[in-house]
């Protein structure tokens, strides 16, 4: 497009593009939920490609690429690696990019199956056995967990990359987050389950304060302690299946949430 | 008797209703109260207004990992003892902004982040509490390097200190020699009976709040109810920890096999370090504009606990839950004396009551002591 002629006069603004896979679209809604901030993104970088919030899409190679959602087509995993050799940092955004998603739970069960169940025309659909993090294809160089993503968080992994720094994401646990905003805990209080003992922080501990446990949506936090959380659980009445279950959610392929919902389901069989 | 000024040291009593009149005095002298409140699920610390916000006629029963509110079957108004929340949160904010730096032609300025400090007036500050209160002096005012907004929120604030006559299950202030009665250091030190309150005076500023209230000196018969029930209290914590051989029972123990055992239960979570009313570890945060021209700093309570706090150049210092359990235990209870000359526990008991698992700081130092 010719009108874009007089914004050449900064040749050196980075490219940006966001692409998709199989989710919700709502981690890129973080980013255009981010308002103001959003517009000082426009300023700062070229957005080359982004479906959700522009026509014009510019080809690659990209200097940062975000993306959301897994991988569960053959089609999406030629793809992805299409854009990696485009891209020079990828970023994976979102509980589908970074563990495989809510739909990662079909990986525990027959695909074939469920198609047949489901459609009414089997052999139209062309799916993957599993729904996997973006890093089972390709080589990830930063993974922004949570579903969705906090634009907080977004904006500190943008900004990190434009003027050259370590981002800082902290990866305790969310109930640090939950004593800094002085939610009484309400595993403590009501004996409701929560994950965020487990749980990586970033949220700002939104569930507990209002009066939810956590689902464990940013997946698992630095050196989680499942098995000793899970055992809790129980004593609060809970059932062994019923735990293999909060663990198998939002971020349930998550490697340590997977393996402790497997060993409390073993526990039930 | 409204003229009549008390001195400092005398005990008064005064009826129930007229704490309202000592809430109206402190607001005449620019204060904002801060006192135990109904949460959600839990008594709290929160501004409050007046007597009406205060947690009348409601108990706490605590066990570890366990906090139930409870209706009592009288109006007592400091029928509870603490919660999840402590004063620490109002001296040492969980989130603080501590400056501004902006690149400038090719240099940056540096603005502090000063504000005008909040003048609180405490109200309910028990035994335990206050004395974490002085411990935390000491960690931020003690020493050549003090910091200047602990400083300003604690040179303004107010205490009205509570006795406690009815310790919780998770209590063991007397093992600590913190409480149950609170004190010295309070502006006024009250102690509830059936009918009245009993006020110790313990400041020029609590003299003069006294001045506007409607009090007598306190008979005999309340003096000795309220020692009674001091002593009693004394006698019926909730728990109970031997600390005749620290800090040396812990240096002789770094490589005892039950660091093992509580480190499989521990979940590195934090939470005792969060309610803990003397913990003060933090992390300094810089919050940047995309191009990296206006950045904040901002300090954040931050724990031992966290592997990040432990990551230094080359690598963590404390990469196992075993290690970080036993740094934390072993700061409160052995080496704080070497670095502040004070145990760094008080004996609240939030570490058990809160943490999730419902690890218990007594127990541990009894099996390290070889007596379980
Ligand atoms: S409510 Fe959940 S996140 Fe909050 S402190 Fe309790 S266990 Fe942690
Ligand atoms: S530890 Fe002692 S002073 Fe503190 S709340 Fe319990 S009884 Fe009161
Ligand atoms: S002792 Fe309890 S509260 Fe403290 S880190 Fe371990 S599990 Fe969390
Ligand atoms: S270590 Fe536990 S009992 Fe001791 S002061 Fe801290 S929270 Fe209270």
């Amino acid at each position: 497009m010719s009108t874009q002629k007089t914004k050449r006069a900064e040749p050196s603004k980075p490219k940006l593009a966001v692409f998709k896979f199989a989710s919700c679209d709502g981690c890129q809604l973080s980013l255009l939920d981010a308002e103001e901030a959003l517009l000082d993104v426009a300023g700062a970088v070229e957005i080359a490609y982004f479906v959700e919030a522009r026509d014009r899409r510019l080809s690659g190679p990209y200097d940062v690429t975000l993306v959301e959602g897994s991988i569960s087509t053959p089609e999406q995993a030629r793809e992805i690696r299409e854009i990696r050799r485009q891209s020079k940092y990828l970023i994976a955004i979102g509980a589908c990019a970074t563990a495989g998603g809510i739909q990662a739970l079909r990986n525990w069960r027959d695909v074939d199956e469920f198609i047949n169940i489901v459609y009414a025309h089997p052999q139209y659909i062309d799916t993957l056995a599993t729904s996997v993090p973006i890093s089972d294809y390709v080589q990830v160089d930063f993974e922004l967990r949570g579903c969705p993503i906090n634009k907080h968080q977004l904006l500190e992994v943008i900004t990190s990359l434009l003027i050259g720094r370590q981002p800082r994401t902290p990866t305790h646990s969310v109930c640090i987050e939950c004593k800094r905003r002085a939610t009484p805990c309400i595993m403590v209080t009501q004996g409701t389950a929560c994950l965020g003992p487990v749980t990586q922080a970033g949220c700002g501990a939104i569930c507990p304060a209002y009066n939810r446990g956590c689902y464990g949506c940013y997946g698992p936090m630095e050196a989680p302690n499942t098995e000793s959380l899970g055992l809790h659980l129980q004593t609060l009445g809970m059932g062994a299946d019923e735990i293999s279950r909060l663990y198998r959610g939002f971020s349930g392929y998550a490697e340590a949430f997977r393996l402790a919902s497997d060993r409390f389901e073993e526990v039930t069989a | 008797m409204t003229e009549l000024t008390p001195d400092i040291g005398a005990y008064v009593s005064i009826d129930k209703e007229a704490l309202e009149s000592i809430f109206r005095g402190l607001k005449q002298e620019g204060y904002t109260l801060i006192g135990p409140t109904l949460g959600e699920g839990a008594i709290v610390y929160d501004e409050i207004d007046g007597m009406d916000d205060l947690p009348i006629g409601w108990t706490d029963r605590q066990e570890a990992a366990t906090y139930r509110l409870h209706r009592r079957d009288d109006q007592a108004v400091f029928g509870y003892v603490v919660g999840p929340h402590s004063w620490k949160r109002f001296l040492f904010p969980p989130v603080q902004k501590l400056m501004t730096i902006r690149k400038q032609n090719g240099s940056f300025s540096v603005e502090p982040h000063v504000e005008e400090p909040p003048r609180y007036a405490f109200i309910g500050v028990r035994g335990c509490e206050l004395q974490a209160i002085h411990i935390q002096d000491r960690v931020f005012l003690g020493g050549p390097y003090q910091d200047p907004d602990y400083k300003a929120r604690r040179q303004l604030a107010f205490v009205l200190a509570v006795n406690c006559t009815e310790p919780g299950a998770t209590c063991f202030c007397a093992s600590m020699d913190t409480g149950p009665k609170a004190g010295p250091g309070f502006d006024l030190g009250l102690t509830e009976l059936d009918d009245v309150f009993v006020i110790e005076v313990g400041s020029e500023m609590g003299r003069r709040i006294m001045s506007g209230v409607r009090w007598r000196p306190a008979g005999a018969f309340e003096l000795q109810t309220m020692r009674e029930r001091l002593t009693q209290a004394e006698k019926s914590m909730g728990r109970h920890m031997d600390i005749s051989d620290l800090p040396a029972l812990l240096y002789q123990n770094l490589e005892h096999p039950r660091w093992d055992q509580v480190a499989e239960r521990c979940l590195s979570c934090a939470n005792c370090t969060m309610v803990c009313p003397t913990c003060f570890c933090s992390d300094v945060q810089e919050v940047s504009d995309l191009l990296g021209e206006t950045n904040e700093r901002v300090r954040v309570w931050d724990s031992c606990f966290s592997l990040q706090f432990s990551h230094v150049h080359g690598g963590n210092i404390r990469p196992h839950v075993r290690s970080r359990y036993r740094q934390w235990m072993t700061h409160k209870l052995a080496s704080w004396v070497d670095q502040f000359g004070t145990l760094g526990c008080v004996g609240c008991g939030r570490c058990i009551t809160w943490c999730p698992v419902g690890i218990d700081i007594t127990e541990e130092i009894t099996a390290i002591r070889g007596e379980v």
